[in-house]
């Protein structure tokens, strides 16, 4: 991306509208982040407080970091918070170098057989089974319901990603590969020493869409397993949020305007509410924490997204 | 793909084959198995499969004709939920593409470049955040002691809480604004990206014509950046039929299911909790049928109107 333009002069007469228009995007900014702040806010309000006098809003009343420690020594989210952390840490470097060595072959003009691996290519692209095929292929290969439903299907990245590595590796002059070519370099070395270095961005960008991708993913675990320990944070808290909500949602319904019986049924389940917000602001937290520095690693990423794209 | 020139000579030896094969044999046997070898699982949507079957039986279960295209649209819960599809996708768009891109204009106009990137940095945010963890805070924020209510009762709108989520006829409203929330910032990228591409001579010759501000956006940034909108309008048709599963799963409930199920949920009860293999596929195709055929429609037509399209 090129660097961003100089603060502009602002007129005297566009002060107004610069003033509207700043309000605006502050409010904005204020809808967007509020969602987070609100949970992080009443995870570490006491559970006894919330059930009298409902949620917080700006700031904790009754500051605990009770629920807090309830989430970090319950043994089925600590394993939920390994298996995800392990799986994300895994697909990411992986599929990324699988994928950039892929494309790496692919973006040979010398390569044979091209046209016949674009038509694959392009037919995974565009083209997909459904889940139940997914679902019969991972019972016959036996990884359903083992943590390699996790790994394996997600080793390859998938052929837009190779598109976009390849118009990466376009930008790279032909005369570094041909001088490496007369030293007798063999295909690997000129990947690792000469592609990738010069691939950093792009490698970045796709890794970190792949880490968050992979992070946030519920359907895998929802689909392909069944065991509660192969449970990822994400998953374990879409299952407390629909079993805790269906449940608080069929008695509120049931005691619609009765106002004392909306207290009681707040009561009994305020306490796990606060644990279960603590459990979503665990499962959003570590995105939140690297994403000011990763920012500008994915706003390229999606540039030269678009320029294929 | 540009294509190039074949370099003679070095790049023909048979070790530089082996090498760059061996390079792409990992990705390429991944590719086919978990790409190319799923689609015969389409034959399943003309087929009487048996769970117990196995894999072989998707190839010796017996043929089912159009059999269960008939049952799924014989099923009065179908045409339910191609509304809901439909219905929020369609509203959702026409929603979401003209206030990305108006916010995009609006981005641009900030004088002060750290003000610029703040916006930016902060509306991106939510986009990295799990619906998960997203539709959790949503469902929060609208029980019955959560902000929107107290909000909404201290301001008078009315005087006894709404319980939105056990209500059918507000979960349209709630999945559409909520995505909005979440996406409007990123959808900017693009928008952002194409307008920072336009000459900047045009902007100066219109103020000296003397052009205001609304008029340069008007007649100078929107018409610059039109095969942007175009792309994204034709994507926006060909997703018409897939929702976001994640978004739609999460906020989903036993009491707003009426206005709540759409394609993607059906799919998974039907196939994955039923497990009417054939009914689940067929559903599949049809929806990758009308998909692929809306995705060749919108391009043609913009091709046609605009002269630029996807392909």
């Amino acid at each position: 991306m090129e660097k961003a333009p100089k603060t502009r002069v602002v007129r005297k007469s566009d002060r107004p509208f610069m003033g509207v228009l700043y309000f605006c995007m502050v409010l904005l900014m204020f809808l967007t982040v509020y969602p987070m702040w609100y949970s992080i806010v009443n995870s570490v309000n006491s559970a006894a407080d919330l059930a009298q006098n409902g949620y917080a809003y700006l700031w904790p009343r009754d500051f605990t970091l009770d629920s807090w420690k309830a989430v970090t020594r319950d043994p089925v989210i600590l394993q939920a918070f390994f298996i995800t952390v392990s799986r994300t840490v895994l697909v990411t470097v992986l599929q990324t170098l699988i994928t950039a060595m892929f494309a790496y072959g692919f973006s040979r003009p010398y390569l044979r057989g091209k046209k016949l691996y674009s038509v694959i290519g392009f037919i995974s692209m565009y083209l997909n089974g459904g889940v139940i095929a997914y679902f019969i292929l991972y019972n016959t290969l036996k990884i359903y319901n083992t943590y390699w439903v996790y790994i394996i299907p997600a080793l390859f990245g998938g052929f837009y990603n190779v598109i976009i590595f390849n118009a990466n590796y376009k930008s790279i002059p032909d005369a570094l590969f041909e001088s490496a070519k007369i030293d007798g370099a063999s295909e690997y070395r000129i990947f690792f020493q000469i592609v990738m270095p010069l691939s950093k961005p792009v490698l970045s960008a796709l890794g970190i869409f792949t880490a968050v991708g992979t992070w946030n993913d519920y359907s895998a675990t929802l689909y392909f397993t069944r065991t509660s320990s192969l449970q990822t944070l994400s998953y374990y808290l879409l299952s407390i949020t629909k079993s805790s909500k269906a449940a608080e949602e069929l008695q509120k319904a049931m005691s619609v305007g009765v106002a004392a019986n909306l207290g009681n049924v707040v009561s009994q389940s305020s306490n796990f509410r606060t644990i279960e917000l603590a459990c979503m602001v665990l499962a959003a937290l570590p995105l939140i924490i690297v994403y000011p520095f990763l920012q500008k690693f994915f706003e390229k990423g999606m540039m030269i997204g678009s320029v294929k794209g | 793909m540009a294509k190039r020139k074949k370099a003679a000579g070095p790049g023909n030896e048979l070790g530089v084959q082996v090498q760059l094969h061996s390079m792409m044999l990992p990705g390429l046997l991944l590719m086919i198995m978990f790409n190319v070898v799923p689609l015969f699982g389409l034959i399943l949507a003309f087929k009487n499969y048996k769970v117990t079957s196995g894999i072989a039986g998707i190839f010796t279960s017996p043929f089912y004709g159009v059999q269960n295209f008939k049952i799924i649209f014989a099923n009065h819960d179908f045409m339910n939920m191609l509304r809901n599809t439909l219905g929020i996708n369609l509203i959702g768009q026409l929603v979401s593409i003209p206030l990305t891109i108006a916010l995009a204009l609006f981005i641009n106009e900030i004088a002060h470049t750290s003000m610029r990137n703040t916006v930016k940095t902060v509306t991106y945010m939510p986009h990295f955040i799990s619906w998960v963890v997203f539709g959790t805070i949503v469902i929060n924020l609208l029980t019955s002691d959560g902000a929107i209510n107290k909000i909404l009762m201290a301001m008078g709108a009315y005087d006894k809480p709404i319980i939105y989520m056990a209500q059918p006829n507000y979960f349209w409203t709630i999945s559409i604004v909520s995505s909005l929330i979440k996406e409007i910032g990123w959808g900017t990228i693009l928008y952002t990206a194409a307008i920072s591409g336009v000459d900047g001579a045009l902007y100066e010759a219109a103020e000296i014509e003397g052009a205001g501000r609304y008029r340069k956006m008007w007649y100078i940034t929107l018409p610059c950046i039109r095969n942007t909108i175009t792309i994204m309008i034709i994507f926006a048709v060909a997703g018409i039929m897939n929702n976001n599963f994640d978004q739609i799963y999460v906020l989903q409930n036993a009491f707003n299911l009426e206005r709540s199920e759409v394609i993607d949920t059906y799919i998974y009860k039907v196939g994955l909790q039923q497990l009417q293999f054939g009914m689940a596929s067929a559903i599949n195709i049809f929806k990758s049928v009308i998909a692929l055929a809306l995705l060749f429609t919108a391009n043609f037509a913009s091709r046609k109107l605009t002269d630029s399209g996807l392909f």
